[in-house]
């Protein structure tokens, strides 16, 4: 397959979160992903949420260790959300004909099915911090998501010692971890 | 206390922070105590979710400004019609109101016009028939579009979220709970209107994917609670033929439909739910399906791509499950009371539906 080391080389720099990488794809996919929606009876807008939602779901492909592309990314972005428009179709009833193209598409349903329990999970997560209310939520979220560390921690949200702020991490914590499973669970 | 610190070891031992005496020590006590190792286990889990998480966040953050910088070096464009940011928006902000009012306009003069056209030529052979039919759907689309920016003006949607969908929901307990479909909420949280407009804040506080049920709970001070709600849930299956009605919201107002139960089982044989015929639109989602005595037989949820009127509902029996499920997940839960009485039975349609359009609710859900 031509372009396949370059090709390689770019998932690497998108498994790693790598804007320029990311930037890359973007630009070399997205008006395809957007023409094909628009001409389906889509909107810009939803061009745009399903085209980030198959970047997501590749990433997470590129991320795992035994991952391997058997063809293009353009082939395999293209496939992801032609699926993901039928289903959405599908879902609002807006199914008026059938959609197809010319385009070549390989096989993405087990992908998928990985992709949308991931999905599911990072849903119940955001939900759960959401409803933990402040300041555990931005505790959090600067401990785990921005990689703080508790002494900066203490000193923005006002504690006496990098201690403190520990102690109530680790109680919103438990919070979190309660109202994570009790979703979780249910969804299994 | 103790659990603090015993999480704070947990963590410590799971990130190899431990020197090696204290990690033999606590590798003894794991063995000692199962319960402890269980909480190793699951903090284990919890933390790889956790990283998830975190990618997953860090990645959409990339991809959304990647999405404005590619956009605003022109390399991707998103049509002109639709302007969204910069100094046309002060003047659309403007005249927001007065567009979306034209536009009505147009899309009634258009809809009376089509209507004219269809009136008097009689001849149209079959397929113009049907490309009328999709020109209405453009006109309808635009109409339902231009109707969100005017309800937009005074929401309890948060400014910086996003509207994302819409459907239709219905009381199931006075004290605010609201079962509507899963698929409708497809954000991280939702207002519910009322028939007269009003608005309520409300959370979700269960999900259901596989029933494809939710329960949102409205937590509003302008939310007035109702003595009792007028319609019961069946438990048991409805039978073939039997007639229904619904109510729900695929527009702005609350609209009626008619028809009746067809098959007991849901598409390719989904023995959750009916197949129902009745005429729903994107927005039905989620609304209550009546027998004629009054009885919620099922919550409208899908319908067939490219065949008229077919029409699913899932089996009423499942908000049962549902709520049982809420109930054992959190003791708050626990009060939740599904209405015992209906005073339905043998009422004229007409009243049936006054009694019950103050139950139906349309639910928007919104993200970020």
């Amino acid at each position: 397959m031509k372009g396949d080391s370059n090709e390689q080389a770019l998932l690497k720099g998108l498994a790693n979160n790598d804007s320029k990488a990311i930037e890359t794809i973007y630009k070399d996919n997205f008006t395809m992903v957007q023409t094909f929606i628009i001409s389906n009876n889509g909107s810009y807008d939803e061009a745009r949420d399903i085209f980030q939602e198959a970047m997501i779901a590749l990433y997470e492909k590129a991320q795992t260790e035994s991952f391997v592309l058997t063809c293009q990314i353009k082939t395999y972005v293209f496939s992801i959300c032609r699926r993901l428009w039928l289903k959405r179709l599908q879902q609002l009833g807006r199914f008026t004909q059938q959609v197809d193209s010319m385009e070549e598409t390989v096989a993405v349903e087990e992908d998928l099915v990985t992709h949308e329990k991931r999905n599911a999970e990072f849903v119940i997560m955001d939900r759960a911090l959401n409803s933990l209310g402040e300041p555990c939520k931005s505790l959090l979220e600067g401990y785990y998501l921005k990689k703080m560390d508790m002494a900066a921690l203490a000193n923005e949200f006002g504690y006496t010692n990098a201690d403190n702020a520990k102690n109530q991490k680790y109680k919103c914590l438990m919070r979190l971890k309660k109202l994570f499973f009790s979703q979780y669970n249910i969804g299994e | 206390m103790d659990d603090i610190f015993l999480l704070e070891a947990i963590e410590r031992y799971l990130n190899g922070e431990m020197n090696p005496e204290e990690r033999s020590y606590f590798e003894a006590l794991c063995k000692k105590t199962p319960e402890i190792e269980q909480m190793v286990v699951e903090h284990n889990m919890f933390m790889h979710q956790m990283d998830l998480y975190v990618a997953h966040a860090n990645i959409k953050h990339t991809l959304h400004e990647v999405h404005s910088n590619l956009r605003s070096k022109g390399d991707i464009n998103e049509g002109g019609e639709l302007p969204t940011r910069g100094k046309i928006i002060q003047f659309w902000n403007k005249y927001k109101r007065v567009t979306a009012i034209a536009a009505s306009v147009g899309g009634v003069i258009a809809l009376f016009i089509s209507g004219l056209v269809v009136y008097f030529s009689s001849f149209v052979t079959d397929p113009k028939l049907q490309q009328l039919g999709k020109d209405l759907e453009a006109v309808k689309k635009s109409q339902q579009y231009q109707g969100s920016i005017i309800n937009e003006v005074k929401s309890k949607i948060p400014s910086n979220a996003r509207l994302l969908s819409g459907g239709s929901g219905f009381l199931i307990d006075p004290k605010g709970y609201i079962v509507t479909n899963a698929h409708v909420l497809r954000g991280t949280g939702a207002v519910v209107v009322n028939y007269k407009g009003q608005e309520f804040n409300s959370s979700i506080v269960i999900i259901d994917q596989i029933k494809d049920l939710a329960i949102l709970k409205i937590m509003d001070t302008d939310y007035v609670a109702a003595k009792s709600i007028p319609y019961t849930i069946q438990k048991n299956n409805a039978d073939l033929g039997e007639e229904i009605f619904t109510l729900g919201y695929p527009r702005n107002d609350i609209v009626y439909g008619m028809g009746y139960l067809s098959a007991k089982t849901g598409f390719n044989g989904d023995s959750l739910s009916y197949q129902i015929q009745i005429s729903a639109n994107p927005g039905n989602s989620g609304a209550p399906v009546f027998n004629k005595n009054g009885e919620v037989i099922g919550v409208l949820s899908t319908r067939q791509a490219q065949a008229d009127g077919v029409t699913f509902a899932v089996k009423s029996k499942n908000i049962y499950s549902i709520v049982e499920d809420l109930k054992n997940s959190d003791s708050a839960f626990r009060k939740i009371k599904l209405p015992g009485k209906s005073i339905l039975k043998g009422v004229e349609r007409k009243t049936q539906i006054t009694k019950v359009e103050d139950f139906v609710y349309y639910v928007k859900a919104y993200g970020k």
